[in-house]
């Protein structure tokens, strides 16, 4: 058996695999210790898999804080975790759109599903999950619901600013000014599909297209990048959260 | 160091914040080059030079001062050093490179400017570099905005002379360049109470050739595999060149080349040879400004060239011609070399793709990382012309904008060994 940890910078996910399936994974918060986050997230997925630690021959970490994770036998970028992840789950996937608490990335894949290039969000929180996170408590909407919430909108509000600390203040002057919450959401959710759908057209969007990172869950994000981009993203049969952990479970199956 | 603290307080450094400086640039020093393996004992004397930047090489700045010659400041590859040397002056590439300086620029410049004029202008006000106070005069160049319109806002603070470079490269831009060049001969005369000779010239000419063929013989025997030097350690090289005396810089050079020479007779190198050799193209890295270095040279990859100021545009070819006798024929065999030099400022400039495409080639390299000063916009716009060419030719191209700051160090990480994950 194998497992791949993915420390994210809010969010750290594991996944086990057993004969090349997904046997257990895990989802939980990264808090101050990516270190401790990642063995109690390893913990959980190998006893959601039912199996025991010494069962799993090889452990590759991967995530920003990949290197502070001392069990790993091996590092690898979530770049490459996310294509091997997209691949595995559908192999006619081409590009790959990852949005995380810290980055957005869009990646592109071969046939064989290596990567062949990438793109990232310059060092900005615009257009991650962590920008969504303030904003939903700017709004004080919980930032699971924003989703559903954002897709009864239909006047989406214009917000002109990309940058988080600035579009914070956007969001309260049109809440002083009597703007509904779902068309803020609705409004906010554009903007960060205008924002990584430019980075995504500027490498060249081929299709299929995958969207995967815990914003992925969204489907108020999801719906305005299928609007923008005019394309409809392959089904993915598991949690989008979870992909660069099985990536990097794949990794270390090949290891 | 406690010998120069005199030195120091006279020529009116902030001697707090200076100690706080080296105390931090020591610590850099030590995590960024001391903790590589196998280096060439030639490194010792470069090790020693950064050991003594503030110290040695500022008395004999002041020694050199009280004998009566001329210091001056310059910024930039586009400003000849055989002019300044041969008015008996010494010409130093002023320090630009760290975040340290950046606060005490942005009291009077726009956050939303480059580094390396932030990093140089915040060296002045704060009184934290020795060389900006040993300089006599400064010599800027409007090679971009910010330069050009930084360069006046220094002047109150310290007399700075602004040489023209043209955007262009043709006849009547040579003819301007050519133009500028005799006016600062004219200046370098007359603050220096001299008049320059053919024949001194002409030695100058000559030495500065000879600092160039040394760079260059360094950076041919980068092409080898396996390398033997660090990328770390050659760039660290080449930032030297910019205040080392001249003389003693070259014969350094050439003695290290030829214990690399025989390293690579002997197939020695500092790394294994499977590792992935990066080309690095784009803006200057001022001292101590080794962020990507060492993020690429610590990620299993190494860096075999630097197509930039602190790198092949400082010694690029042709030399300046050396057969010219006459004062008229001087100027222009240097106006021509100088206005040679690749650099974005200018339109067109697609001698510098194709330049990137050869080094490429030349140096075996797996991969560009395409470096870029946040804010540096013509490097920073002509990004898209060397990605469409590089595409081209299939060369894996990876794009780093950046500033001298430590926040983004995880991402760039996470780029850079992505990079090298896409191109293995």
């Amino acid at each position: 058996m194998f497992a791949g940890i993915d420390v994210g910078s809010l969010v750290t996910k594991a996944v086990v695999l057993r004969d090349g399936k997904v046997a257990g994974y895990s989802i939980i918060s990264s808090r101050t210790n990516p270190r401790k986050a990642g063995e109690q997230a390893l913990e959980k997925a190998i006893t959601n898999a039912n199996c025991k630690r010494e069962d799993i021959k090889c452990i590759v970490a991967t995530g920003y804080g990949r290197s502070s994770f001392s069990f790993a036998d091996k590092t690898v970028t979530e770049l490459t975790c996310h294509a091997t992840g997209a691949h595995y789950l559908n192999t006619e996937i081409r590009t790959v759109i990852d949005i995380g608490g810290q980055d957005s990335k869009v990646i592109k894949l071969d046939e064989s599903g290596k990567m062949s290039d990438f793109a990232m969000n310059d060092k900005c929180a615009a257009g991650t999950g962590r920008f969504l996170e303030v904003m939903a408590q700017a709004l004080e909407v919980g930032l699971d619901s924003m989703g559903e919430f954002s897709l009864k909108s239909d006047k989406p509000c214009s917000l002109s600013s990309i940058c988080t600390v600035f579009a914070e203040t956007e969001v309260i002057s049109l809440i002083a000014s009597g703007a509904k919450k779902k068309d803020i959401v609705a409004g906010l959710h554009m903007s960060i599909a205008r924002r990584v759908g430019s980075m995504a057209k500027g490498l060249g969007l081929q299709k299929e297209i995958a969207f995967t990172g815990g914003v992925a869950k969204n489907s108020g994000v999801r719906s305005a990048f299928e609007e923008f981009l005019s394309v409809k993203f392959a089904p993915i049969s598991e949690d989008p959260q979870i992909i660069g952990a099985l990536g990097a479970a794949l990794v270390a199956s090949k290891f | 160091m406690a010998e120069y603290t005199k030195m120091w307080e006279d020529i009116g450094l902030d001697l707090k914040r200076h100690d706080t400086l080296l105390e931090a640039l020591g610590k850099i020093y030590g995590d960024v080059y001391m903790t590589q393996t196998n280096r060439p004992k030639g490194m010792e004397y470069f090790d020693f030079v950064v050991s003594e930047v503030h110290g040695l090489r500022i008395k004999e700045l002041m020694e050199h001062k009280e004998k009566g010659g001329k210091v001056v400041g310059t910024f930039c590859v586009y400003v000849p050093d055989e002019i300044i040397t041969a008015a008996g002056g010494i010409s130093v590439g002023l320090c630009g490179g760290a975040q340290f300086s950046i606060p005490d620029a942005e009291t009077i410049l726009p956050t939303n400017l480059c580094p390396l004029i932030k990093s140089a202008v915040g060296f002045k006000l704060g009184k934290i570099c020795p060389y900006f106070e040993a300089a006599d005069f400064l010599a800027g160049e409007t090679t971009c905005d910010g330069k050009k319109k930084a360069w006046e806002i220094l002047d109150n603070y310290i007399p700075t002379y602004i040489m023209e470079v043209p955007q262009k490269k043709d006849a009547i831009d040579r003819e301007l360049y050519l133009k500028e060049i005799k006016a600062f001969k004219e200046k370098m005369e007359k603050e220096a109470g001299v008049t320059i000779t053919p024949e001194v010239l002409g030695e100058k000419i000559k030495l500065m050739n000879a600092r160039r063929k040394a760079l260059e013989r360094l950076y041919e025997l980068r092409k080898s595999s396996p390398l033997p030097i660090s990328g770390k350690d050659a760039c660290l090289i080449s930032q030297i060149a910019f205040y080392d005396d001249p003389v003693r810089f070259t014969s350094k050079v050439n003695e290290l080349c030829d214990e690399l020479e025989k390293r690579v007779k002997n197939g020695k190198g500092v790394i294994e040879p499977t590792a992935p050799r990066i080309l690095v193209s784009g803006c200057p890295m001022a001292v101590p400004n080794w962020k990507l270095h060492h993020i690429v040279e610590t990620s299993g990859a190494t860096i075999v060239c630097e197509e930039t100021c602190t790198g092949t545009r400082y010694f690029d070819t042709p030399v300046v011609d050396e057969t010219p006798t006459d004062i008229d024929g001087q100027l222009k065999a240097i106006a021509d070399r100088y206005l040679n030099i690749k650099c974005s400022c200018f339109t067109p400039n697609d001698d510098r793709i194709d330049q990137i495409i050869q080094f490429a080639k030349d140096y075996h390299a797996d991969g560009v990382i395409y470096y870029t000063l946040q804010f540096c916009l013509t490097y920073n716009v002509e990004y898209e012309k060397v990605k469409r060419a590089l595409d081209k030719e299939g060369i894996p191209l990876l794009k780093i904008e950046t500033d001298y700051s430590e926040e983004d160090t995880g991402q760039l990480k996470t780029r850079i060994e992505g990079f090298l994950e896409r191109i293995s």
